[in-house]
């Protein structure tokens, strides 16, 4: 009569399902965001005209509609083939890349200009100044938010059970239509199932932010 | 304004090697360089004194076009100023940049700050830059400080090992915008000390100071400049014992005698 014991397959699917959908979506959002964000900052009009219509677009759209823009639209687009897993890939990561983008651009702006314009008087490029000094500085205020992203990430990813990924929302529903189940118990576990994902991204990130705060 | 015209007394450039003609730039509708023109000869050492707000720094940072300017020419050894990218990244590398605030990278150590320049654009080994780093640290003063961070330095230290990370990348000219305007006063002279040497070694150089001492005693030329113009340009000793132009006598007479 045990949910978990009788159905611990399910379960380790689901929940290695969520695992992989959070690490792939946030691997995706962090380098997107990353990207946008240097075309945010960038002497070139076009790249921030291109970034700040990225972010206006993804952060005002509701999850779900992104979800069938893509499952919908990029078949339309003659885009065919992809399974439902990377399709939420694909959200998940544009739509998390808008609020990592933003979350390390206010990073950027914490860092003194003086610091910038040293690293452009002794010859460095754009990227070579963004990548050497300004975004290792800019970290250390940015990783904090982005913890905080990465953890509503994983919550998120349970939209894609709606969008036939298997994954423990997805594990949630076929039990509670299974019956013969207490649904609170189920809850719980899927509960306590979400709650190693988020604790072991916050360690993570508080682990980082210590390594951060002593290069100082 | 009384003296548009320049009253220039030092002896015309023979190897300029930067020269200013005609640079103008507004912020808004301050009009803050109003028709520059100025030639620095190699070698020679130019300290630009003058009011704040005069435009002094914001003439020195277009040097190396870290302002941009509306119209006028910059050219840096026969080579005109180019707008931006690696052209501009390449020129720049060659002009040598000491701010007020010191601006070390403050992430890096010491040593990091003055050789990261020598291996992300010049490309050198990393072994061969940090002997030339350690040499010039010592050089300056602050070899044993080489594995701090920024924050650890004091003032008058942090500065010399920006003047150290500029000198890293064998600059043809070096660019001071008030070197010791945010330093304690015991350690400014550690500061224009090694400036001083500089000069003895023949490097050419662009000071934006308010130390008149260095300027009597370091400066082949003296350039005074007033509400965005260059009012007046002469060797040091006529331009501190016989001004010419009315502004800067009155400048003079408010700085020079308590």
């Amino acid at each position: 009569m045990n949910v978990l014991s009788d159905n611990f397959a399910m379960f380790r699917e689901g929940f290695l399902g969520t695992v992989e959908l959070t690490a792939l979506s946030a691997v995706l959002a962090l380098v997107l965001g990353t990207l946008i964000a240097a075309f945010r900052v960038s002497p070139v009009p076009a790249l921030r005209i291109f970034g700040s219509a990225w972010v206006t677009l993804l952060r005002n759209t509701p999850l779900v509609l992104l979800f069938l823009a893509v499952t919908l639209g990029l078949p339309a687009l003659g885009l065919k083939g992809w399974d439902s897993f990377w399709l939420a890939v694909m959200a998940l990561g544009c739509y998390t890349s808008a609020f990592i983008c933003e979350a390390i651009r206010s990073g950027i702006n914490t860092v003194p200009v003086g610091q910038a314009e040293a690293a452009r008087s002794i010859g460095m490029t754009f990227s070579q100044t963004l990548g050497q000094i300004v975004l290792p500085q800019a970290a250390r205020t940015a990783i904090p938010p982005i913890g905080s992203l990465l953890i509503a990430l994983a919550k998120n990813t349970a939209i894609a059970s709606g969008f036939n990924v298997t994954e423990l929302g997805s594990v949630q529903k076929t039990l509670n239509a299974a019956s013969g189940y207490n649904i609170y118990v189920i809850f719980l576990w899927i509960a306590i199932c979400y709650i190693i994902i988020t604790f072991t991204i916050s360690g993570l990130f508080r682990l980082l932010e210590n390594r951060l705060a002593v290069a100082r | 304004m009384s003296e548009i015209s320049v009253t220039k007394d030092a002896a015309p450039a023979a190897d300029a090697l930067v020269v200013l003609s005609k640079v103008n730039k507004h912020f808004g509708a301050l009009h803050v360089l109003q028709d520059i023109d100025l030639t620095i000869a190699r070698g020679e050492v130019v300290v630009v004194i003058g009011p704040s707000g005069s435009g002094k720094s914001t003439l020195c940072r277009t040097i190396n076009r870290l302002e941009t300017t509306d119209s006028g020419s910059i050219t840096i050894d026969g080579k005109p100023l180019p707008q931006e990218g690696r052209e501009l990244a390449r020129l720049r590398s060659d002009v040598g940049m000491v701010f007020q605030s010191f601006n070390l990278f403050a992430h890096k150590t010491v040593l990091e700050n003055v050789t990261l320049g020598q291996v992300k654009v010049r490309k050198k080994a990393r072994k061969e830059a940090e002997e030339k780093a350690r040499t010039l640290l010592d050089r300056v003063g602050v070899g044993a400080q080489a594995d701090k961070y920024p924050a650890q330095l004091s003032g008058g230290q942090q500065q010399r090992v920006a003047i150290a990370r500029a000198l890293a990348m064998d600059p043809k000219v070096m660019l001071f915008d008030e070197p010791t305007s945010a330093l304690d006063p015991e350690m400014i002279n550690e500061v224009l000390e090694v400036m001083q040497q500089l000069a003895r070694d023949g490097m050419t150089m662009v000071v934006v100071t308010h130390e008149m001492g260095f300027a009597r005693s370091a400066a082949n030329r003296v350039v005074f400049m007033a509400d965005g113009r260059i009012v007046e340009e002469a060797r040091p000793d006529q331009f501190f014992s016989n001004p010419r132009s009315d502004r800067a006598k009155d400048f003079l007479s408010k700085i020079l005698h308590h």
